[in-house]
């Protein structure tokens, strides 16, 4: 049975309830599932690397923060910066610093990569962590949002919780929909091979490091349009949006979700969000409860609820994950040298 | 800047490239051996120090307090494996990055809940607390001369662990073709745990020896983690020589770039990274 109808299903229905959502909410949870929301943008932008490319990249969180520190910057105190401006020059700037960070990354693989990107998103926390200039380790406020619209005629006004809930809404299901487009396109299927066979993907004739760092961009820059959207949504940017503890958690978010499914990051954002607030009005030891949360996902649901929905439909086990581990990094080592087993 | 002063950060640097050393070699031989990539490296140096910060509060005497502490890191460092590592060696690096940051996530808020979130300090050692005169105005502690000499002591005895024991060979054994060496009765296993606990506690005891000169304070680990991770993939992954060179080039990086460029300090370090990178993909002592 194919699970392509029930999903898409799930999906519209979730999209009606996030749509009527705000009439029965209160303006905290309007606030947090903006938040979440967000944080499903973000962690659909990174799948794009972890279960589509096959790049673990743990310095994600440069570019959500990278992004919203430029809609500060280029705010001026008292007076809000048009979107046409701003949007912009934040995502140019994120895709720049992904540019830069995957021209050094995406030439090595396996734990060099993992180490590198976390690398390089640290040094960008300690930048703005001690940049006094721009409110140091306590961050900095933006008290204008942009303004939508053309002269004096605004078309939507992001000072207001509901307006930017649905702002944020739109952005995520154009996202999802930006992001399926581009899987089904050649560039997409390129980028899936890589993630199969990176070898036989260059056998075929394809500039794998090219593609790769393409969709490094691509994520890069889509992380930042979720880091430009939280700074909207919140008014404040602070160096924990660069963490890599920020990081970490949208990996938590790509792999209980269901990595290599576009739906699965979102529902993780949410989940975990969401089990996040109910933790919290019981104990302040929210991390206890994560860190055994996620060993939990890591030992018993590696294929996140994305894989545990594929196995009650009946769907068999998706072995993707072990062939890309045999042919991904070993598989390097087999080609470059006749005794390669070892490592395994 | 004069001699003297270059003398002393120097002194400095290579002192904090030891410390650096003990950290980033466990992580390198944990990665190199058995193929596991351990964020939970860095919570192991915090451990070290927690525990000794706590300890002192009995004895008074750091050498007590080093030696209560460390079979006791050893014990923490085998439970681990045997509980949460070894289920990881046929996975992803995906999984061993989320599994090992989940007992970050952990051990940072038991740190939280048993110690608080205050700064402490831990007192010098009193025979070791005088100094070097340097000059007439200049002095260098013993202590941080004391550091440097205890860690080239380790560091000289792991170079013989490896290279000149039973043990050593069967732990290169393990990491050159893992079934063979199970094939010729070698318990894989056991040397597993054994390594990541050795790993482990060098990591406690650079927290440890180095607690009386940097405070301890929550998140400590964390710093001391990336740090690492720049060290050793300068130094090329699974290579000790290469965790040596990179330990040292941080830790004098770090400590000029503190003295002459104060307002890029934080930065400096990946610079050197990114230079190196550029130069070496696979670091400086790594394979290809």
């Amino acid at each position: 049975m194919s699970l392509k109808a029930p999903v898409t299903f799930f999906l519209l229905i979730a999209v009606a309830g996030l749509a009527v959502f705000p009439h029965f909410s209160d303006e905290f949870y309007l606030e947090f599932f903006t938040h979440l929301m967000v944080m499903g943008i973000f962690a659909m932008s990174l799948d794009l690397l972890i279960g589509y490319t096959g790049l673990v990249s743990f310095g994600h969180a440069a570019f959500f923060g990278l992004a919203g520190y430029l809609l500060a910057i280029v705010t001026p105190q008292d007076e809000a910066v048009a979107l046409w401006l701003s949007l912009p020059v934040c995502l140019g700037g994120a895709a720049l610093a992904a540019l830069v960070i995957g021209w050094f990354s995406v030439r090595t693989s396996g734990i060099y990569f993992i180490m590198i990107t976390l690398a390089f998103a640290q040094m960008l926390f300690y930048y703005f962590n001690e940049n006094e200039a721009l409110g140091g380790s306590d961050g900095i406020f933006i008290f204008s949002k942009p303004f939508v619209g053309f002269g004096d005629w605004q078309i939507i006004d992001l000072a207001n919780p509901t307006t930017v809930y649905y702002f944020v809404l739109a952005s995520l299901v154009a996202c999802y929909l930006l992001l399926t487009v581009m899987l089904r396109a050649p560039f997409g299927q390129v980028i899936q091979a890589i993630r199969a066979n990176e070898h036989r993907t260059r056998a075929l004739g394809y500039d794998t490091q090219r593609y790769k760092l393409v969709a490094f961009v691509i994520a890069g820059t889509m992380a930042g349009f979720a880091g430009y959207l939280e700074a909207v949504s919140t008014g404040i940017v602070s160096p924990g949006h660069l963490h890599w503890h920020n990081s970490g958690l949208v990996m938590m978010h790509v792999i209980l979700g269901g990595m290599g499914t576009l739906y699965g990051p979102i529902l993780g954002a949410f989940i975990l969000g969401l089990l996040h607030d109910q933790v919290q009005e019981v104990t302040e030891h929210w991390h206890l409860v994560q860190g055994v949360f996620v060993i939990f996902v890591v030992l018993f649901l590696p294929r996140g609820i994305a894989g545990l929905v594929g196995r009650l439909f009946g769907r068999p086990p998706d072995l993707d994950l072990e062939e890309n581990r045999v042919a991904g990094e070993d598989g390097n080592k087999v080609d470059a040298e006749p005794n390669g087993e070892r490592t395994k | 800047m004069d001699l003297t002063t270059f003398l002393i950060q120097t002194l400095n640097g290579v002192q904090y490239g030891f410390l650096l050393f003990l950290v980033a070699s466990g992580l390198t031989l944990i990665f190199g051996i058995m193929g596991i990539i351990n964020l939970a490296h860095g919570a192991f140096y915090m451990l070290g120090a927690y525990i000794v910060y706590w300890l002192m509060g009995y004895t008074d005497n750091l050498l007590i307090a080093v030696l209560v502490g460390l079979p006791i890191m050893l014990a923490v460092g085998y439970l681990i494996e045997r509980f949460a590592i070894s289920y990881l060696y046929d996975r992803d690096h995906l999984y061993q990055v989320l599994l090992t940051y989940g007992l970050i996530l952990i051990f940072n808020e038991l740190q939280k809940i048993f110690w608080g979130t205050d700064f402490y300090s831990v007192p010098v050692p009193s025979v070791l607390g005088g100094s070097v005169t340097l000059t007439e105005t200049q002095v260098y502690p013993v202590y941080r001369l004391f550091i440097s000499l205890i860690c080239m002591t380790i560091a000289a005895g792991m170079y013989v662990l490896i290279g000149r024991t039973r043990l050593g060979m069967m732990i290169r054994a393990g990491a050159s073709n893992r079934e063979m060496a199970q094939v010729l009765g070698i318990n894989i296993g056991r040397v597993f745990a054994i390594v990541f606990s050795l790993g482990a506690a060098l990591a406690a005891f650079a927290g440890m020896v180095g607690a009386p000169i940097s405070s301890v304070y929550p998140g400590m680990g964390d710093q001391i983690l990336i740090i690492s991770f720049v060290v050793v993939v300068i130094g090329g992954i699974g290579s000790i020589k290469g965790a040596f060179v990179g330990a040292m080039l941080i830790g004098l990086a770090d400590t000029f770039g503190q003295v002459l460029l104060p307002d890029f300090a934080s930065v400096v370090v990946y610079a050197v990274m990114a230079l190196v990178l550029l130069w070496r993909p696979q670091g400086l002592f790594g394979k290809a």
